[in-house]
């Protein structure tokens, strides 16, 4: 499985032998576990693993929750309520779920930041980036769907802007939206659905993380440097590695331990702080709530579809060149599922031979003011869609695209990048010292 | 600097969390100390049941509970009435029967009633649908210590009004002070001195507003106190095991870091 040299499995007992000659199971899961990973990888690289208990976490917890849940308009709310009084635990397990999300997209966020500053996306792991953006994807479609299942003001209400979304694409929208709802607005047919599709979800994205895992073991793991492991002998590849377990191993685990006591300190003393009041309310889709406001994670993207009002003159252009087609809410559109797709296409939009931000001073900073967007995008999503929070949407969407498809492509060819450490052993040493011999 | 924009970044996540919830904010909303407020916080049954005893005698002539079961009053983590008395309380209201095709006295299995009164909304989780406290600078952080402000939204709103009225197509409003919009349409429901208590607890406007409060934190969030010592066992527990595990991977690692160590 792996594209680096080192000690594979050989079955020594007949049992081991019997079995491994008929499924390579063992040796499967020996060489998964004892891949050689680069000793150098800091902190920043335990978030997979918090990523991969969370999606256990939810598929577990969402299970249970499933035992007790009725999708239907006039059962779900009152079956929430159900898990919260007389279910055993239910209580915890529900709000386990409801926050174990956030917890999942704050890991995914942190995750996919890593990559961008280490150029993780960069050859030969362009397929591994890829397939991540494809479970980032899935992950917010399993995110917006389940946060409608509990049939709240903030669950219809959200379902009937996002849906909406695909009712501005021009011609086929509306038909696309009657489509996805099953009706021609939420309602029952709708709720069954994304419950339906939400069970699916989480299935569909498990099984994009093998991918993933695959991809990245093919290629060996980045690392701070991003200097490649040598791969002449399994000699060479032993100074720059140590297999995953134990070191890496335990090593995630500290990570995940704390990243769990302050999720649970969450959980157990301000399980509602991530939610909103509104979602405690039945749906009534007689009465549109003051503010409409999506989970937090999604805020960025929501900032950026928000930004691109009828009075920008990119949206006056594009609305003149195609006579109307491209009007305010269709860009608008556009440009969020854009502003993911130009994350998408970074590894072809990076133009540096240097991959890890650790050796690019220019880039170091417009990374940093990337991370700052980003955080900006999130808290102007969170505001009413009015001036000076419609401005400075425009600013921060502005600064991400201008990020992706000008800094980018520029920065790879003006910028002198310091000289990277020739091995990652030399990395290693240079922080640690030689190791006692 | 990858580590100063992580907490950045942190920071701003909190913080664009609670502009989410600011968002639904408007009136003035009084900071009170109840007891259940904080990690170590806790229900104070004797307040839960004057609660009770408001809520059955003011409020249930037009607001219901509809989603709390009866049986509950008598959870330990809430008012923890005794058996009978729950049944004798349950037995007051009736309930239609589909199997009798009459009405019968409900039972404790039953939940309490609907709103009586189809423009009044259901208390039951009102205190969480409601968010009083966003601060400091929106960051809804101080939730931690003193809860959603759920309660708080309610007393003040019990006690915000100003005695001043209008009238807009045929329906009175109240000015309020809580109420986002500033008029409301309920009348003042309470003056002081609407019920009187066994336990001889004072019952003046302020104190009969705060005890309602507390009971309708209850009926929203009735396991409050098991998620809190569920909380509690959880951090304690992961804090030990982060602890353990920090320290074996540091002997771990150490021969490779060419380190020695002292454990």
């Amino acid at each position: 499985m792996s594209g680096i040299p080192h000690d594979h499995y050989e079955p020594k007992t007949k049992g081991e032998k019997w079995v491994e000659s008929r499924l390579p199971i063992i040796g499967l899961l020996y060489n998964t576990l004892m891949i050689p990973t680069p000793k150098n990888l800091n902190w920043w690289w335990i978030w997979g693993i918090v990523l991969a208990f969370c999606l256990v976490l939810q598929i577990v917890t969402g299970i249970v929750l499933v035992m007790h849940y009725t999708p239907h308009v006039d059962l779900a709310f009152a079956s929430v309520e159900h898990i919260m009084r007389n279910v055993n635990g239910g209580h915890m397990i529900r709000y386990i779920h409801m926050n174990g999300a956030s917890l999942f997209f704050f890991a995914v966020y942190i995750h996919i930041f890593r990559g961008l500053y280490y150029g993780s996306y960069k050859a030969p792991r362009e397929i591994t980036w890829i397939v991540g953006m494809i479970i980032y994807l899935l992950m917010m479609a399993a995110g917006f769907m389940g946060y409608v299942l509990p049939w709240g003001q903030m669950s219809f209400w959200g379902a009937t802007v996002i849906t909406g979304l695909f009712g501005a694409i021009p011609f086929i929208g509306e038909a696309i939206q009657t489509w996805l709802l099953g009706g021609p607005a939420v309602d029952n047919a709708t709720l069954n659905r994304f419950f339906s599709l939400h069970y699916l979800v989480p299935f569909v994205i498990a099984a994009l993380v093998v991918v993933h895992i695959w991809a990245f073991h093919t290629t060996g793991n980045n690392n701070p440097t991003g200097v490649d492991v040598r791969k002449g002998s399994k000699e060479e590849v032993k100074k720059d590695t140590l297999p995953f377990w134990p070191y890496f191993v335990i090593k995630d685990l500290v990570g995940l331990a704390i990243v769990l006591t302050i999720f649970f300190a969450i959980v157990g003393f301000m399980p509602n702080y991530l939610g909103h009041p509104d979602n405690y309310l039945e749906a009534n889709p007689l009465a549109t709530p003051a503010h409409i406001v999506p989970e937090w994670y999604f805020l960025p993207f929501y900032a950026i579809l928000r930004a691109f009002t009828a009075d920008v003159w990119v949206v006056m252009g594009a609305s003149w060149i195609t006579g109307g087609i491209i009007d305010a809410k269709f860009f608008g559109v556009l440009a969020m599922f854009g502003a993911i797709i130009a994350m998408a296409l970074v590894p072809w939009l990076d133009t540096s031979r240097v991959r890890s931000g650790r050796y690019r001073p220019m880039f170091k900073w417009w990374y940093a003011l990337l991370v700052v967007d980003f955080i900006v995008l999130m808290w102007a999503g969170a505001m009413p869609a009015e001036p000076p929070y419609s401005t400075i949407s425009l600013i921060g969407a502005t600064y991400w695209f201008a990020y992706f498809f000008v800094i980018l492509p520029i920065l790879g060819v003006i910028e002198k990048p310091t000289t990277p450490p020739a091995t990652i052993e030399e990395d290693f040493n240079a922080h640690y010292g030689k190791p006692a011999e | 600097m990858l580590k100063k924009l992580s907490i950045a970044a942190l920071a701003a996540l909190s913080f664009s969390a609670g502009g989410a919830m600011a968002a639904g904010g408007a009136g003035h909303v009084e900071d009170i100390d109840f007891s259940f407020e904080g990690p170590f916080g806790k229900f104070d049954q004797n307040q839960l049941q004057r609660g009770l005893q408001v809520y059955t005698e003011v409020c249930s002539a037009c607001h219901g509970l509809k989603y709390v079961p009866l049986r509950t009053l008598a959870d330990e983590g809430g008012p923890h009435l005794p058996e009978d008395q729950v049944r004798a309380y349950a037995a007051q209201f009736d309930i239609f029967d589909p199997e009798l095709d009459d009405d019968r006295p409900r039972a404790p299995t039953d939940h309490f009633p609907e709103s009586g009164l189809a423009e009044a909304p259901d208390l039951s989780l009102m205190a969480k649908a409601r968010a009083g406290f966003h601060g400091p600078q929106g960051t809804g952080i101080n939730q931690l210590v003193k809860g959603m402000g759920g309660a708080e939204y309610i007393y003040s709103l019990l006690t915000g009004y100003t005695g001043e009225e209008k009238e807009e197509a045929g329906t009175t409003f109240y000015e309020n002070t809580a109420f986002p919009g500033g008029w409301i349409a309920m009348a003042p429901p309470l003056y002081g001195e609407d019920v009187e208590y066994a336990d001889g607890h004072s019952n003046s406007l302020h104190h009969v507003a705060e005890d309602t409060a507390a009971f309708l934190m209850w009926t929203a969030e009735p396991k409050m106190m098991a998620r809190q010592r569920a909380g509690l066992t959880a951090v304690l527990f992961l804090s030990l095991l982060s602890v353990l595990l920090y320290l074996t991977n540091k002997k771990l690692w150490a021969p490779i870091k060419g380190k020695k160590l002292n454990l």
